[in-house]
């Protein structure tokens, strides 16, 4: 590992929390990436030489702040009337000293600097984009080049979201236990969504997409080192690992989407799988149910079964049913009902997804599971119109390939049970 | 004489690690360890998984307080250790100053081993 990449992985480390007091200094996204820039770049002269400090966030938040308040200061020269007390302020953050800093007060800093990216007026595309080039400090580029969008786009993007949240007056008071506990659940959305922008990727773009999953781990990760008590942040990171953990079984060599049910299961990572079944088992000791503990505990129970027929389905049918009953919608009752066919048959499946008919019209999978269950119920001929719906709503060659596949084993004169979606 | 190298670091680091880079780390570690296995100083070898998944058991009250994360809160944790069989505390360092070369960043504390059972659970 040369000298620059191993200085990168501190400076990247230690990036949300520098990002984070510098902006608590600040009080502006901008003059904070800038003073993280220009410390970045001293580090990058004086680290080789000197060697990392000890606490490298300390001395970047340190040089960074003196940075910025130098420019500050020239700028003020340059004008005519210097307003005194905004620099009297500033040399007030000067002289109090960043020694020793713990975890516990970069806390709830970077937990603002979190929240800010989610601001609820930017939709989460913005959110996201905001997070992965503040807090994670990706390239517009590579940001860009994720999202499939130009490298323009992508920075008026990120702009408009700055100007935003600049708007926004995020309070920078120590946050009340209650405004903590909404931020958290905010930016737990955002982090999850960050990973499904990586996870329903295609093969085709699995090499560029799939620094989002990684870097939503390890920003969840992070919250998780900051608030290690919360049970819904052991449970979303365990989440993202156990389906990150399948990875490499999702896609076959053509990059069509390979089932769950059909994946190779020697492909699957043991090591994230560990990880993530120790996060949920130490997050249902608090016996504080959330909806991100019931689905890791499902992507638990798959990652459990070394073969397709070991999977516990009775008891993923119940945990659906415990997720309908905290988060009702009709995507987690046709989850719920592709378990409950394992268990209690295609026809309590099928009655359970008919009154999601009109909700639910406009959704590949609804069609794709109404006719795999037809099927098993030896309804064919409804079963092909269910197919030819799906495959008019596939959102990629891969879904239409699979109901296609369907579709055949429909023609060939003896049907075949298969049933299962996502991957 | 066996010693316990015990592997600190900070995680965050660590987990800024690309797979690339973690692949790279590991790589190199593994020839010093084959180096060392060959010459049957190469005892049980151990990388944790980060301390989020740690549990701590407060044993000092009755009854033992359950705790999340690990037992220190430190800037450098705790990720794994080597145990190596040698003949004298240079050695051990010598061995440790060939770890630090394939695995830069971080500590090695080099520990004298007081009592060592094999166990029987499987690797």
């Amino acid at each position: 590992m040369t000298d620059v990449a191993w200085i990168g992985a501190v400076l990247a480390s230690a990036r949300p929390h520098a990002m984070a007091a510098l902006l608590r200094y600040f009080r502006d996204l901008d003059v904070a990436e800038e003073a993280f820039q220009e410390a970045c770049l001293r580090a990058l002269k004086s680290w080789p030489q000197n060697g990392p400090p000890r606490d490298a966030a300390a001395w970047l938040i340190m040089v960074g702040k003196n940075a910025a308040i130098d420019a500050v200061r020239r700028l003020k020269r340059e004008q005519p009337l210097p307003q005194e007390e905004e620099i009297s302020d500033l040399s007030d953050a000067e002289a109090s000293t960043v020694a020793r800093i713990d975890e516990a007060d970069y806390r709830d800093d970077i937990l603002r600097l979190l929240f800010v990216c989610c601001h609820p007026e930017l939709p989460a595309t913005q959110q996201i984009a905001l997070a992965l080039r503040i807090v994670s400090g990706l390239s517009t580029r590579q940001i860009a080049r994720a999202f499939l969008v130009s490298d323009d786009a992508m920075e008026q993007r990120i702009t408009r979201a700055k100007a935003r949240v600049a708007k926004a007056h995020v309070a920078f008071e120590a946050p009340s236990a209650v405004d903590r506990s909404e931020r958290l659940a905010v930016v737990a959305a955002m982090l999850y969504l960050l990973f499904n922008e990586g996870y329903t990727a295609g093969i085709a773009e699995a090499g560029s997409r799939a620094a989002l999953c990684d870097e939503a781990i390890r920003l969840c990760r992070l919250l998780l080192r900051l608030f290690p008590t919360e049970p819904e942040i052991m449970a979303l990171t365990a989440l993202l690992l156990l389906q990150h953990a399948r990875a490499r079984a999702r896609f076959d060599s053509a990059g069509s989407v390979v089932l769950l049910e059909e994946q190779d299961r020697q492909l699957w990572d043991k090591k994230l799988i560990a990880e993530g079944q120790a996060l949920v088992d130490k997050a249902l000791r608090h016996r504080r149910p959330g909806p991100y503990q019931v689905q890791a505990a499902i992507a638990a129970l798959h990652a459990r079964a070394e073969r397709p027929q070991d999977t516990d389905w009775a008891q993923i049918d119940l945990l659906y049913g415990a997720l309908e009953r905290m988060q009702p919608s009709p995507i987690v009752t046709l989850n719920r009902a592709v378990a409950a066919a394992k268990v209690r048959g295609a026809k309590a499946a099928l009655d359970m997804i008919e009154p999601l008919a009109g909700k639910l019209d406009g959704y590949f999978y609804f069609h794709g599971a109404r006719g795999a269950f037809l099927i098993e119920l030896g309804r064919r001929e409804e079963a092909r119109l269910a197919f030819d719906r799906a495959i008019a709503l596939a959102n990629t060659p891969a879904e239409a390939t699979h109901i296609r596949r369907q579709l055949d084993r429909l023609a060939s004169p003896s049907p075949q049970k298969n049933l299962g979606f996502g991957g | 004489m066996q010693y316990a190298i015990l592997c600190y670091h900070d995680e965050n680091v660590v987990c800024a690690w690309s797979k690339q880079q973690d692949d790279a780390v590991m790589a190199r570690l593994a020839v010093v360890q084959e180096k060392l296995a060959r010459q049957g100083k190469l005892g049980p070898v151990v990388r944790l998984l980060p301390t989020t998944a740690a549990t701590t058991l407060r044993k000092d009250r009755e009854p033992p307080l359950v705790i999340d994360g690990p037992f220190a809160e430190t800037k450098e944790q705790l990720l794994g250790f080597y145990l190596v069989d040698c003949a004298s505390l240079e050695e051990a360092l010598e061995i440790a100053r060939e770890l630090a070369a394939a695995n830069p960043g971080g500590a090695y504390e080099i520990r004298p081993v007081g009592v060592f059972n094999p166990g029987s659970a499987s690797a």
